[in-house]
């Protein structure tokens, strides 16, 4: 055994990046893996971009097309919502679940970015992941014949950031709480549901009374709503977003007291 | 500037650990039989383990899967929040641990740690920019021979390779303290050898290394301090040295290989009663006898060997191991 030396010198060197530069460098990493990944883009953007064209093109709309607008105006809104279900619920959850099952969040905390830096990261790169899908839809929805008010457009970023609160709360329950396997199969069956049903792509009118009012009570559904009534009549209603901020606090809630790192 | 007679300065604690005790509610398999069942079960992971490790040493914490020493390191890593007792990480609670405290600690879990779906440069680059200073990458990447699969996703490495990036990564912020989770788990030969070199290194530049495993070889290979570990207490610490000779009447092994049928054949010299304090192991085709082995025990094997006509294939004299260290101390197998 050779005989002890000194303690590492120059500790000042050993020191963390600043937090500004820990966070963006762990939004970056997230963001780049999300949409490199095959299934994730899938989910992220040509799902939503199909449903799109979909919409706009055929006749799946006709009969909810207020006066005086047109179909792609309806289907925009309900793309949104969609992309914020992919992207901060489905697109997150998965990958925090398998993060989680790898002990991922487990060596990123001993590092300086820390559960407090891990968390923001990721909520940073899900805003990163928001502005790519709104800059597609926008794009195609344009080639569509989209032409929002441009009051629209400002008034929908704070709805699309509380429906993206909401979704990264619950989607962080579930990625904290099951399996990873079993929080890709819900967020993906849920993803499924929600957008044929759930009130994002067909307002709930399309459906019959009695579940229409039950869809409006849900975070899927009011998202879908709030979002269309910013882009169909200039402003949302107050319901539903009473409705998605119930949502997302008690999934907040829920996750900081349920959320396991192992 | 420093002084020019000064003393080469005693190592000091990086870690001190001092009756750390972890419990975790058990886990149940069956539903509770009654509201009587509803006090609370634990499973005691670490039962009152104390423990120092300094700069410039490799400590090691050796023993059987399951004996604690990962709850240990994770209550040092501030991982895992103690029931009782103090766990002090360069000073600080590792609990509480600021970016400041996380910059000078490098952590390689057991599991790896790692995401799946990027490529080990990348990651590596990435844990490295969340330190103001990080170490030179491409010379730990050279030296581990990462480049050479860079190409590939970490799900598809191999389990020594995903070990390699994993230290690498560990080691990104060019830390004071290494906690290495079992580091030569999957790992073939030659990148053990490359590892330990790089731990050696380490440790010359005044680096407090804490690693665990279950394997002697390594512990023996690596090790200043090793700590047996079970049931979550230390059952023994020391050197090497220190822990396979005790003391002058320090025991050793005497081997014997014999042809197969022989082995079970008595009376052995060794069974007689003046011989209590030999601890016999029989495989097939071989007889260790351990404990403190004398002039007057080696006559008697011989003696054997002469009236019954047995030409024993090899008979040898050996050191304690720290495995016969650990038989001694918890009766059963190491690994």
């Amino acid at each position: 055994m050779t005989p002890p030396t000194t303690a590492p010198a120059t500790p000042a060197v050993r020191t963390p990046a600043p937090l500004a530069r820990r966070v963006a460098a762990q939004a970056r990493f997230e963001a780049m893996a999300m949409l490199r990944n095959g299934e994730q883009l899938l989910l992220l953007v040509v799902l939503p971009l199909m449903a799109l064209a979909a919409l706009t093109l055929t006749g799946l709309l006709d009969g909810v097309v207020p006066a005086g607008a047109t179909r792609v105006d309806v289907a925009v809104p309900g793309v949104l919502a969609l992309c914020v279900l992919s992207n901060a619920f489905s697109g997150q959850g998965i990958q925090t679940g398998f993060d989680r099952r790898y002990g991922v969040l487990r060596f990123l905390s001993t590092t300086p970015l820390g559960r407090g830096g891990l968390i923001a990261g990721k909520l940073l790169a899900i805003l990163a992941v928001l502005v790519v899908q709104y800059v597609l839809v926008a794009a195609v929805g344009a080639a569509l014949g989209w032409r929002p008010e441009p009051a629209a457009v400002l008034l929908s970023v704070p709805v699309l950031l509380l429906g993206a609160a909401t979704f990264t709360g619950l989607g962080l329950l579930l990625a904290g709480t099951v399996r990873a396997e079993a929080t890709l199969a819900v967020t993906n069956l849920v993803w499924v549901l929600l957008a044929a049903v759930g009130g994002t792509l067909f307002p709930a009118t399309t459906l019959p009374a009695g579940p229409a009012g039950l869809v409006g009570l849900l975070p899927s559904g009011a998202l879908g709503a709030g979002l269309r009534e910013t882009f169909l009549t200039g402003a949302p209603s107050l319901l539903p977003l009473l409705v998605l901020a119930g949502w997302g606090a008690a999934a907040w809630a829920g996750a900081v007291r349920w959320f396991r790192w192992s | 500037m420093p002084a020019q007679s000064s003393p080469a300065p005693s190592p000091t604690a990086a870690l001190s650990i001092d009756r750390l005790v972890k419990e975790f509610p058990a886990r149940r398999r069956r539903p509770a039989p009654g509201p009587g069942a509803a006090r609370a079960e634990v499973v005691q992971a670490v039962d009152g383990l104390s423990l120092t490790a300094r700069h410039g040493e490799v400590t090691a914490l050796l023993g059987p899967n399951g004996a604690g020493k990962t709850t240990t390191l994770e209550c040092a890593q501030g991982l895992q929040r103690p029931t009782s007792g103090t766990v002090r990480l360069l000073g600080q609670d590792p609990w509480r641990a600021s970016p400041a405290l996380r910059a000078r600690v490098g952590v390689m879990l057991q599991d790896g740690g790692l995401p799946q779906a990027v490529r080990p440069l990348e990651l590596l680059r990435h844990v490295a920019s969340l330190y103001r200073a990080p170490r030179d990458m491409d010379e730990l990447v050279e030296r581990l021979g990462i480049a050479s699969f860079d190409r590939t996703v970490v799900r598809r490495l191999s389990g020594g390779q995903r070990q390699r990036v994993a230290l690498a990564a560990a080691l990104a912020g060019d830390p004071e303290v290494v906690f290495l989770d079992e580091p030569s788990a999957g790992m073939d030969p030659q990148s053990r050898n490359i590892v330990f070199d790089l731990v050696q290194q380490l440790r010359r530049e005044g680096v407090c290394i804490i690693l665990t495993t279950h394997l002697l070889d390594d512990a023996q290979r690596l090790a200043d301090q090793v700590y047996i570990v079970d049931h979550g207490r230390v059952m023994a610490q020391g050197s090497v040295a220190e822990l396979v000779a005790p003391g002058a009447d320090a025991p050793a092994v005497l081997a014997l290989t014999l042809a197969p049928g022989q082995v079970g054949a008595g009376p052995f010299p060794w069974d007689a009663p003046e011989f209590a304090g030999i601890q016999t192991t029989r495989t097939e085709r071989t007889v260790t006898l351990t404990g403190p082995l004398t002039p007057v025990l080696l006559e008697a094997v011989t003696r054997w060997i002469t009236t019954t006509g047995t030409m024993p294939e090899a008979l040898s004299l050996q050191p304690r191991t720290l495995e016969d260290v650990f038989l001694d101390i918890s009766g059963r197998e190491i690994r």
